[in-house]
């Protein structure tokens, strides 16, 4: 399919207009959405008056921006004025925002049209997009397996074809795990980097927007439009990137990558081999590969699992019936807010609100909640350990490949392993970047994962774009 | 009832509202009294995805407050404070927890007391609730209406040490606090608006015996119901203690109209309010060299204002003390050192400050105000007239004061008419006269009141007392 870098030259060039690039979209969707359920809706009446508008500057001469024209899918969690915006939840059921999130206005800005809003887990809690109230999304790759999660649509909305660029959100591996097992490449910048003014917050210090993309250049070209600070996010970085797109170019040699014992052990044996044959064209094309163990990350995990829910907790207080989306009436407010929150929420929502809750009460916080951000702490520093001796790490992005619906619903824990090697980059607030590395022998993708210190996310497309070259010879 | 063998031991929690044009953590008005609803925006309704970003004038005045009572200002985080509530719309409150802005300060009372200040620290406010039908409260409401408008508005909190002893020490206490807070700029005060607000804490003990159960005491809404509230609510612990019971820690509200504190919930329905820190906003860590400049630009406080009075008038006895206190406190103490070296007595001045002007209104310049001064120290103007002066002034600020007595008719008489309005009031007041004479002091007061009427009050009062003397003492020669 063509990719946003192509389609963007094409539609400033006048080769093809947004208007018509938008309608190819809506006809793969309408030819086969039906069957992997990547949108939640589609903004018909928007998504054309933001196409004509970019055909109209390229009409008058003008330069509608690096994304001219380019339909872009937009997880549902992130807020667009006048366009329903769910979380997959039934909770915001009707619930229309006054007010656009920062990336999708600087995705207009630059041009591109936003065709639609895409599934995921409820509150962007899960792997597999099985907890959306909305049904779940299917693996393009193979209908009866999932399209992992949470940000599962827009995997599922690129892998498909029907848009060449889709936005996520990672606070656990949400864009880098449904990334591989969808055969894209799939990006969680460095905290602080991309906005999160207008993303409906899950774990506010570890959520973090990203791309799907096809190409490594393709997520570089999206991050540099998306990217850079935000007056209206106290936690974005004032200062800028390295230009990312230029990073693309500049090869490994050189470069020292660990190779990570950490981000492998537990992996399919056939996900090990592609991780060390991605290796080997590192090393093939200049860069040292450097073998370590940071057993600190397996402590990710348990830490993940009291600090995410704690915030989820606390940001999810506000589903009360009182101002916007669900209500169940009752006699008083407190019954009210309890019938709505019971009813609007699903079961791993509440598994986690009740989780955070407990892990913030008096008498236990420390015990959990205090002890998590020690750990947390603790990983960082391992981390920061590491990139003393090498640039960057490579492992596993994910155990497995795609899995079946229903396989591991009924088991929280084997669900919540699924994240084991995409958990330390959100907790340390560094970038990571899935790139798609081949099949397994069943014909699933298989991804695996780049991991820079904080704010050196240039490495991750400097190492993704070699390796997206090896993997095609 | 009766506080007999005991003592009540108060601490204060003060919530002050920031007079700064935006909210704390959105650009909203901040605005008290505007239609409801119209100073609102996605992030201080709490909508899904909004975001704080922190008011820097908020932290000036934050760090203003904590300067002026001699605290540490410190490095700072914000804290959630989790609880559910209707006008609370992210169901959290953004506040500050174990590491507040500003620690460990004091304020001096005009008594010379000292009461700890525990500690300053930044929240936002919560909208604002009315409950429909049923006693006005949530519980038992018909319906609720919300006003948002209050919604993220800055306040900031301070909090005392149990250090007061009476409700007349509490509202000693609150009432320098605000005219600090005033003083700096930060808040306008008002108490009857909400921009302050007292919750006081209550306990009662014996002298000696470690302190009692408290009770925290909500709705105190003036100087008066602080001041009866605590008064109240000691005595009922005493009584309470008195007939065998015992105190439960519990919040109480006060009922202005009964006189009352009713019970509102006990510690044990307490919430755990589950604080953790804000992971939306960054560390407020104040650089050193702000925080020096803020102190630069820090007015002269009400203390060592009434300080730099009392050295003025060079008289600290109790009388000048609290007329002293009454000048500062309305704001009136530049006008009265201004007057003073523009030629007028201190203490005369500091006298009709106090009870002649009001900072709200219109003040008189400081040259017509010595200038009044004057001519009633000179004599040339009676008590009387220089009060009715000084209103006139008010009416009109930029008028001369000695034309405006004239304009009042307050010319002052030559000694010969007056002398002669002297002799006519002896002459048709002879039994008065001869018991006058004769020493009965009192009667003098009866001819002022005569020769004041003959005069249409243009008499000074203190020549006609010397004329009356005078002529006593040529009688008796």
């Amino acid at each position: 399919m063509t990719t946003a870098h192509e389609l963007a030259a094409q539609v400033r060039s006048g080769q093809i207009s947004a208007s018509e690039a938008l309608e190819h979209s809506f006809a793969a969707i309408d030819a086969r959405d039906h069957e992997l359920h990547a949108f939640l809706y589609l903004d018909h009446d928007g998504a054309r008056k933001a196409a004509k508008a970019v055909d109209a500057v390229v009409a008058a001469g003008g330069d509608p921006g690096p994304l001219a024209g380019v339909p872009i899918g937009i997880k549902d969690n992130l807020a667009m004025r006048g366009v329903p915006t769910t979380c997959g939840s039934k909770i915001l059921d009707g619930w229309k925002p006054p007010y656009t999130a920062t990336v999708v206005e600087r995705l207009v800005a630059a041009g591109a049209v936003p065709v639609g809003k895409t599934n995921l887990d409820e509150f962007a809690m899960g792997s597999s997009t099985e907890n959306s109230a909305f049904g779940p999304s299917r693996n393009p790759h193979d209908v009866t397996k999932v399209p992992g999660g949470s940000s599962g649509g827009s995997a599922v909305a690129v892998a498909a074809g029907f848009v060449p660029v889709a936005l996520g959100s990672d606070t656990g591996g949400s864009i880098r795990q449904p990334a591989a097992f969808c055969g894209l490449v799939g990006y969680k910048p460095s905290y602080g980097h991309v906005s999160r003014y207008g993303l409906v917050a899950f774990s506010s210090s570890l959520d973090q927007v990203g791309p799907f993309t096809t190409t490594v250049a393709d997520a570089a070209l999206v991050t540099q439009v998306i990217g850079g600070h935000d007056p209206a996010d106290s936690t974005s970085m004032p200062d800028a990137y390295e230009d990312l797109v230029a990073a693309c170019g500049r090869g490994v040699k050189g470069l020292k990558v660990g190779l990570c014992r950490d981000l492998l052990d537990g992996a399919d044996a056939e996900i090990v081999e592609r991780v060390r044959l991605a290796a080997s064209v590192l090393e093939a094309a200049g860069a040292e590969i450097v073998d370590l163990a940071i057993p600190e990350l397996r402590l990710g995990l348990s830490a993940y699992y009291l600090i995410a829910p704690a915030e989820a907790s606390s940001n999810l207080a506000r589903y009360d019936g009182v101002r916007f989306g669900l209500r169940v009436e009752r006699e008083d407010v407190a019954a009210m807010n309890v019938a709505t929150r019971t009813a609007g929420f699903g079961p791993e929502v509440k598994r986690r609100i009740m989780l955070g809750t407990y892990a913030l009460s008096a008498g236990y916080y420390d015990a959990y909640y205090g002890q998590a951000q020690k750990t947390r702490r603790l990983i960082t520093n391992a981390l920061d350990a590491a990139y003393t001796k090498v640039d960057v790490l490579l492992g596993a992005t994910t155990p497995t490949t795609a899995f079946g619906f229903g396989d591991k619903v009924a088991d929280p824990m084997s669900m919540y392993l699924s994240d084991l090697f995409t958990i330390p980059t959100n907790l340390a607030g560094h970038g990571a970047m899935s790139v798609p590395f081949g099949n397994s022998a069943a014909g699933m993708p298989i991804g695996v994962q780049i991991l820079s210190p904080g704010r050196r996310d240039d490495r991750l497309f400097q190492v993704g774009a070699v390796l997206e070259a090896g993997v095609a010879k | 009832m009766s506080m007999a063998g005991y003592e009540t031991i108060i601490g204060l929690e003060v919530h002050c509202e920031l007079k700064t044009a935006t909210k704390l953590f959105c650009g909203c008005r901040n605005q008290f009294g505007d239609e409801p609803n119209t100073n609102v925006c996605p992030v201080c309704v709490g909508l899904p995805g909004s975001l704080p970003v922190l008011n820097e004038k908020a932290v000036e005045f934050a760090i203003r407050i904590g300067l002026a009572l001699e605290c540490e200002v410190k490095w700072s985080n914000f804290h959630r404070k989790n609880y559910f509530y209707p006008d609370m719309p992210k169901d959290f409150q953004i506040s500050q927890y174990d590491l507040p802005l500003n620690e460990h300060g004091r304020i001096e009372l005009p008594d010379g007391s000292v009461v700890g200040i525990t500690r300053a620290h930044m929240e936002e406010d919560t909208g604002k609730s009315t409950h429909l039908g049923g006693s006005g409260r949530i519980h038992g409401a018909d319906a609720s209406l919300i006003d948002y408008n209050r919604s993220g508005v800055p306040l900031v909190e301070i909090v005392s040490e149990p250090d007061m002893r009476s409700g007349v020490q509490a509202r000693a206490y609150v009432a320098e606090l605000r005219a600090i807070l005033v003083a700096v700029g930060a808040t306008d005060g008002r108490m009857e608006e909400g921009s302050m607000r007292v919750d006081a804490n209550v306990s009662v003990r014996k002298p000696g015996d470690p302190f009692g159960k408290r009770c925290e005491i909500k709705n105190l809404n003036s100087l008066r119901s602080l001041q009866r509230a605590i008064e109240y609510e000691a005595l009922r612990q005493v009584d309470c203690i008195e007939a065998g019971e015992r105190i439960v820690q519990e919040t109480r509200h006060w009922d202005e109209a009964a006189g009352r504190t009713g019970s509102m919930r006990s510690k044990e329905e307490a919430n755990d309010y589950r604080y953790f820190p804000e992971p939306d906003l960054v560390p407020l860590a104040p650089s050193v060299e702000w925080i020096a400049e803020i102190r630069r630009g820090l007015p002269a406080l009400p203390k060592a204002r009434r300080q730099a009075l009392v050295q003025l008038l060079g008289s600290d006895d109790q009388a000048t003390l609290d007329l002293v206190a009454t000048v500062v406190d309305r704001d009136l103490d530049a006008l009265v050192v201004e007057a003073t070296a523009a030629g007028a007595p201190a203490q005369l001045a500091l006298t009709r400050a106090a009870n002649e002007l009001n900072a709200e209104g219109v003040l008189p310049s400081a040259a017509s105000f010595a200038a009044t001064c004057q001519l009633e120290a000179s004599g040339a103007l009676s008590a009387t007239q220089a009060k009715t002066v000084l209103a006139a002034l008010i009416e009109e600020p930029d008028a001369d004061p000695k034309d405006l007595a004239a304009k009042l008719g307050f010319e002052q008489l030559s000694d010969d008419t007056l002398s002669t309005a002297v002799a006519e009031v002896i002459q048709a007041n002879d039994d008065e006269w001869t018991r006058f004479a004769g020493g009965d002091d009192k009667l003098a007061q009866f001819f002022i009141g005569k020769v004041m009427a003959a005069t249409k009050g243009k008499a000074n009062g203190k020549a006609v007392i010397s004329l009356l003397n005078e002529r006593r003492a040529a009688a008796a020669s």
